[in-house]
């Protein structure tokens, strides 16, 4: 059985329904875009990109058919917001996407849902036909004359590397799910070639919310760079694992403080392709300008072996890499047969230096944002914890 | 794979190229169909689609080579997938997936003799809060303990009779 595992009410809950979309669909394009712009809200997948800026470009863009994406695939370790966002939110999030149709004048939306989240299909379908009914998606949404828009549903099939935006692209357009290359962006050269916007499910959500509550409330909470609230995941070691809200700009200290996990050794922020947080930092902040995250915590406890932890990693990424570049492919089998030496006790500090040096390479060389974030785990494992990796001998116990 | 049998994916291609629209991007969801009904997609299954979207066979090989939902061999009626990414391991998916091994008698990556049971690793499914996580087909099971392995096989076993009857038409012989 799932549970929700709410540790806190999200502001989400609060929203009146409809209300973001009737004030979206009461402004001009140019001004519904300027106040998500004013509000400084960066994207919530991750990658921190300004929403209002991206919009802007695609509502520049010259085509008949645009479209808005709704990035589902959530496949990062460690994160599960999405999901709880689309079982109980699920009308904002398709709220959220209406009004980006209306502000880049695209009349078709697609949420893309990984394929492991197909038993929320239903669900999705019901509250999508039930927006049909109430006339919130079709011809003439919310009474808007001349504004039609409507959302279908796509499933991915297994693929982490879906979750970059121009993967999930080529996915959609029917291909292996292999990144692009960027330039040229998704708002003028996306989906069929044409402008499109992609957004995460949490970012569509946050939209919906500044319209009814005003850009100035959100810009109010957060650091000057990083605005607003942010939805966490956290699991690992900690007493209460669950769905979190806090506003940008946290400590780690302070998070672990909520969650329960103040003797944590070490704090994963950002999930395999995020860092690893020792304890000597956990003053630092969460934010865009210093530790950036899709809302992945992980928690290590004192006991927890952090070799294992980024073998973990590697291993991920050795199967998940889509193999397309060679930094990403070769590169990762490399890091982890450094670790398999590491955990016999063979891996001499220069052999290690070497693959850190690697590892460096591939966060230029790689051609994606994944490829160039796989090595950031190991990297920083191996940076704040060689004394536990190294010099082990046979049949040590971690 | 019998005659019939082509006869039948040939005509469920067409009902589903029909529904997704006969172009690239209609790929991907016939090809969740096929998987979906057949437990495989066949070299069969492959050329026809290939054929009805004028690409080349290769090209659906490609695809259905990428994702790791899709599979050219036979599965099991029920593919079971276990968690193994970093949340779960902490919490004792190891345990769980030794005793999935020992109840069903194959490891890792094999389908049992009588083609009911995949067995299959899953990288993070989004159940980290509550591990470990486990997918049988499209249905969720967390908090797995190595004890609740065996309910969750008997559920299968009792449910199997009833996709049983409609799918020993559907089985065939490549």
């Amino acid at each position: 059985m799932i549970t929700p595992n709410h540790k806190a009410p999200l502001t989400f809950a609060t929203i009146e329904p409809d209300a973001g979309l009737k004030a979206a669909l009461a402004k001009p394009r140019v001004d519904l875009i300027a106040e998500i712009t004013a509000s400084q809200l960066k994207g919530r997948g991750g990658a921190g990109f300004p929403t209002g800026v991206k919009w802007n470009l695609a509502a520049a863009a010259q085509a008949d058919t645009k479209y808005v994406i709704c990035n589902a695939d959530e496949g990062e370790p460690g994160t599960f917001k999405d999901r709880v966002l689309l079982s109980d939110h699920a009308d904002l999030v398709f709220e959220g996407m209406t009004i980006g149709g209306y502000a880049i004048g695209s009349k078709i939306g697609i949420l893309y849902l990984r394929g492991e989240y197909t038993y929320l299909r239903a669900h999705l379908d019901a509250v999508l036909a039930a927006r049909r009914a109430k006339g919130l998606l079709g011809k003439n949404v919310a009474g808007k004359q001349g504004f039609e828009f409507d959302i279908q549903i796509r499933m991915g099939s297994g693929a982490y590397v879906c979750g970059e935006e121009t993967a999930l692209i080529e996915s959609l357009e029917g291909h292996r799910g292999e990144p692009r290359n960027r330039p040229p962006f998704p708002v003028d050269t996306g989906l069929n070639k044409l402008p499109s916007v992609v957004n995460n499910v949490e970012t569509f959500a946050w939209v919906t919310s500044i319209l009814v509550k005003g850009s100035a409330w959100f810009k109010a909470i957060g650091t000057q760079r990083s605005t607003g609230l942010k939805i966490f995941s956290v699991s690992g070691d900690c007493k209460q694992p669950g769905i979190y809200e806090f506003p940008m700009g946290i400590t780690v200290a302070k998070m672990l403080e909520a969650v329960g996990g103040s003797d944590a050794k070490a704090v994963q922020i950002g999930g395999a392709s995020g860092h690893c947080v020792p304890a000597s930092e956990f003053g630092r902040v969460i934010a865009f300008e210093d530790v950036s995250t899709g809302g992945s915590v992980i928690v290590f406890g004192a006991h927890r072996d952090m070799l294992h932890v980024a073998k973990n990693f590697l291993e991920f990424f050795v199967e998940e890499s889509c193999g397309q570049c060679t930094p990403c492919r070769d590169g990762n089998p490399k890091l982890l047969g450094g670790v398999e030496l590491l955990e016999q006790g063979r891996c001499s500090m220069r052999y290690l230096n070497e693959l850190s040096s690697l590892g460096e390479t591939m966060q230029i060389a790689s051609k994606c944002g994944l490829g160039q974030s796989a090595p950031n785990a190991f990297l920083s494992i191996v940076k704040h914890f060689k004394d536990e990796l190294m010099g082990r001998t046979q049949g040590e116990a971690h | 794979m019998l005659v019939t049998e082509q006869e039948r994916l040939k005509s469920d291609i067409g009902t589903w190229l029909e529904r997704y629209g006969r172009d690239r991007s209609a790929l991907i969801p016939v090809l969740q169909e096929i998987q979906k009904k057949y437990t495989r997609i066949s070299e069969y299954g492959m050329q026809v689609l290939a054929d009805q979207l004028g690409i080349h066979p290769v090209e659906v090989y490609s695809v259905v080579s990428f994702y790791a939902f899709l599979d050219h061999k036979p599965k099991g009626k029920f593919v079971i997938r276990l968690c193994r990414t970093v949340s779960c391991d902490m919490q004792g998916k190891a345990r769980v997936a030794q005793q999935l091994e020992s109840d069903l008698g194959i490891t890792f990556g094999e389908t049992t003799s009588d083609g009911k049971f995949s067995l299959e690793w899953a990288n993070c499914l989004g159940m980290c809060d509550q591990g470990p996580a486990l997918l049988v087909n499209d249905i969720v099971y967390t908090r797995v303990t190595p004890a609740m392995v065996n309910d969750i096989l008997e559920t299968c076993r009792k449910t199997f009779g009833v996709y049983a009857l409609e799918s020993t038409h559907e089985e065939g012989h490549a």
